[in-house]
């Protein structure tokens, strides 16, 4: 019964989101106030419904009613609850319906934020984020129904696939659809500046804070497949260049571009068409991510059905949306007055270049991912473009990139002088020179690109920290010596400010953990208990194989010990084979020992009848560095988000109630 | 990311139950630890024929490991990196390769990044030629007229 009262929610909410997307329409042809007025509720009413509808799929994984198609294809009985519950997204049905649901919390938040989206722009922000929601919702009815039903019920589901039984992908889908689908939202402001034809600072002020939303939790999301397919897949890669991974990284740095570009318009008035064609392209490319996925273009595991119907729809909604917003900023741009410009040599000059080598290094993935199809398609030639290729274009644009980062921070806006930023830089040069110079002369004979890894990471992080100390000390007049007054201004910095160096020193904690890899060791041997193998300065030894029982799953457990060298005891790790019963599937599990921010990996290989085992050990020097670094960027992005001017929803609103006196100034 | 979960599903399409986690197992290791270096190098660059974007050194699939072995002996036999490389391809057509050759068919490709970086300096350099922003022009009659409606509004 719940199930069908969860079918008639999402029939509602298709009902609710068409009233959203064209009463204000009608409104603005008719003049009718109050008419307007009524996308607010509506999309209010629109996420109530699919978020009914979500929670009814998710009682019926949880109660296991395996007369719903979709619980019996993706759940078991003896699987745990996280994973009954994570499985409701663990399957192309459900998690279109989460990727929904996120759509319609963006679109009701963006109606609750009344203090801080102007009330035209909100309307028209809300009718475009109705009519993707719309469409999508038609899509889930139409050709992927989770709550279709089966008769007769089976005794028992089939079960989740147990490589996505895993707490890591439990939470990945959620947050890398908070990062894809909010950037709806920097999509509908801009459809929504290009119908009004005004685009200005308040307009920038207003979607910032979206944006920046949407890449924190993108970062989050990156971030938390990248570790899982470290730790699940066995080999301790952590980035592949896999298409889906391209989906996922185009918006990103697309995202990351507009972010930056909204600073500038924000502030000197700048760049207007430009940000609103990045924005139209950042969802654009989130679109085309969803639809490699979920089309079964590129086959793989994210494309849980490869139905062709389903495929040809959402090329429909590419095509609508991606066609019709470029069209729209074709027709209309020109309208928009250009703003201000600007000295080469400023801090917005240096954001310009920040935009040129961001969307040159989107475009070389885009380019990567899809060569290949189109060249298919048009000539019947067979080729591949893997990692090799992607690290031969992808860095060299990434490396300049990386290099300007301080630079804009310590230029001023509108007229700046480099040669008194680099002199600002000294230090980072210098510290970071140092960091490269040491690390080679440790590990004379190494690879050469690891050092100079860890002095552009070094570079980049004490970079943020002097941008940091330098605002601090002040400039000219108010410039000081003393310490303590130091400290008072650092900690009265704007809250955004402290965002941004910590987001950027970020960057450069996790250009330290890729530099690490340089290091990476590897060993490979076939064991008895008893026997040993070496990875970089760290020894395992096998003590025994043993099975050992899960709740649905049982497993081949390889028990090892592990030393330095020199013989200190540092650890035990275990690594082992999982057999599921259920699907008839064997995963590995990882052994993983963590040395401060250095991982020691094991992987178990086959089981030989005679009790031997393969065994693969890894070192991998300060790779956590790499997750953890973007955990900072997403902290600095969260940091930022709680500045007075950008905080979104609520928190205005009980602002605005206060008299200005009482805002304690910042 | 996805490469192993592929082969892992090919490997159920195919009816294969167990999957092997190691690709390269102890028993292909060359026992010349220069020449070992030099085919896990070849190894990387070459594509799994029946896995998706992944390399034989990554995967468990059959082929990928008669790959390796494939690899392994040229270069016992004293092939250089290149004609190893050029064998196989043979073999198996331009698709083994991971990294695309530079030709034309490849051009646009391989330009790709260039292009990007150099219509964008284009576009940059377009932009700031373009005349000084004109002045702020003074309000129209009609905008006069409003601006004063709006003052004197209650």
């Amino acid at each position: 019964m719940i199930v069908e009262v969860g079918h008639y929610a999402l029939a509602l909410a298709l009902a609710l989101s068409l009233v959203q997307a064209v009463m204000p329409a009608w409104a603005a042809r008719s003049g009718d106030a109050a008419l307007r007025e009524v996308a607010g509720p509506a999309a209010l009413g629109t996420f109530a419904c699919i978020l009914f509808a979500f929670c009814a799929l998710t009682y019926a994984h949880v109660a296991s009613d395996f007369s719903v198609q979709n619980v019996v294809e993706n759940s078991h009985t003896a699987k745990p609850l996280i994973y009954k519950i994570s499985g409701v997204w663990g399957n192309h049905e459900g998690s279109m319906l989460l990727w929904v649901l996120i759509l319609a919390l963006f679109g009701a938040w963006v109606a609750g934020a009344k203090a801080s989206v102007p009330p035209v722009l909100r309307t028209n922000v809300l009718m475009v984020q109705a009519s993707i929601t719309f469409v999508f919702v038609l899509f889930i009815i139409t050709t992927s129904n989770p709550f279709a039903r089966v008769a007769p019920a089976p005794l028992e589901g089939n079960d989740l696939n147990p490589l996505l039984q895993d707490a890591g992908l439990a939470i990945h889908p959620p947050l890398l659809y908070l990062g894809y689908v909010g950037f709806s939202i920097s999509f509908a402001f801009a459809v929504a500046a290009l119908i009004e034809g005004r685009i200005d600072a308040v307009w920038a002020r207003a979607v910032r804070p979206w944006t920046l939303i949407a890449w924190s939790f993108l970062t989050l999301g990156i971030a938390m497949g990248s570790y899982w397919a470290y730790y699940e897949l066995g080999w301790g890669g952590w980035w592949f260049w896999d298409p889906v991974e391209n989906a996922s990284l185009m918006p990103w740095i697309a995202g990351t571009a507009l972010l930056h570009s909204t600073v500038v318009m924000e502030k000197r008035d700048a760049l207007k068409v430009w940000t609103v064609l990045l924005a139209i392209l950042t969802f654009s490319l989130s679109l085309v991510g969803t639809f490699i996925v979920r089309s079964g273009l590129l086959t793989s595991v994210h494309s849980f059905a490869s139905d062709p119907s389903r495929g040809v729809f959402i090329l429909g909604i590419l095509a609508l949306f991606i066609g019709g917003s470029l069209s729209l900023f074709a027709w209309r741009a020109p309208t928009l007055r250009q703003g201000g410009l600007f000295a080469p040599i400023s801090r917005e000059g240096a954001l310009v270049l920040n935009n040129l080598f961001l969307v040159a290094a989107c475009a070389t993935v885009f380019v990567g991912t899809l060569y290949p199809l189109l060249l298919e398609m048009l000539t019947a030639e067979k080729i591949s473009v893997g990692p090799p290729f992607f690290n031969w274009t992808f860095v060299p644009l990434a490396l300049p990139l990386l290099v300007i980062v301080p630079f804009g921070q310590a230029l001023a806006w509108k007229r700046g002088d480099i040669a008194a930023a680099a002199q600002r830089l000294l230090a980072a040069f210098a510290l970071a020179l140092v960091v490269g110079v040491v690390a080679a002369a440790l590990t004379w004979g190494g690879p050469v690109m690891a050092p100079v890894g860890l002095g552009f990471g070094a570079y980049l992080i004490i970079g943020s920290a002097l941008e940091i100390w330098s605002r601090a000390r002040g400039y000219g007049q108010s410039r000081t010596r003393d310490l303590g007054t130091t400290w008072r201004r650092a900690v009265g910095l704007p809250r955004s400010a402290w965002g941004t160096a910590l987001a950027h020193a970020g960057v450069g904690v996790v250009v330290l953990g890729i530099a690490g890899q340089g290091w990476a060791t590897e060993g490979l041997a076939t064991l008895k208990p008893g026997g040993q193998v070496a990875a970089g300065p760290y020894v395992a030894t096998l003590d025994r194989v043993g099975p050992r029982k899960g709740e649905n799953y049982e497993e081949t457990t390889a028990f090892l010990t592990l030393r330095t060298k020199e013989g200190d005891a540092v650890g035990t790790v275990e690594t082992g084979k999982r057999f599921y019963p259920s699907r008839r599937m064997t995963v590995t599990e990882s052994g993983l020992k963590t040395v401060g921010v250095s991982q020691i990996y094991a992987s178990l290989g086959e089981v030989m009848p005679d009790g031997s085992i393969g065994l693969r050990l890894y070192h991998k020097p300060l790779v956590l560095l790499i997750w953890i670094g973007a955990l900072i960027m997403a902290a600095g992005g969260g940091l930022s988000l709680t500045d007075r001017r950008m905080r979104v929803g609520a928190p205005v609103k009980a602002r605005a109630k206060l008299p200005p006196a009482a805002v304690p100034a910042e | 990311m996805m490469s192993r979960l592929r082969s892992a599903l090919v490997a159920l399409a195919l009816g294969l139950v167990a999957v092997p986690a190691l690709a390269v197992q102890p028993d292909e290791v060359l026992k010349d630890p220069a020449m070992e270096t030099r085919a896990r190098h070849i190894s990387e660059g070459l594509r799994c024929l029946v896995c998706q974007n992944q390399s034989i050194d990554d995967s468990d699939a059959p082929l990928a490991k008669d790959l390796r072995v494939l690899v392994r002996e040229r270069l016992k036999e004293g092939d250089s990196n290149e004609q190893v490389v050029d064998y196989v391809v043979a073999r198996y057509g331009e698709f083994v390769l991971l990294r695309p050759v530079f030709g034309w068919h490849t051009l646009l490709l391989w330009l790709s990044p260039l292009l990007a970086v150099g219509l964008g300096a284009f576009g940059i350099w377009r932009l700031s030629r373009r005349r000084a922003p004109t002045k702020a022009e003074g309000l129209s009659e009609a905008e006069a007229a409003e601006v004063e409606a709006l003052l004197k509004r209650p």
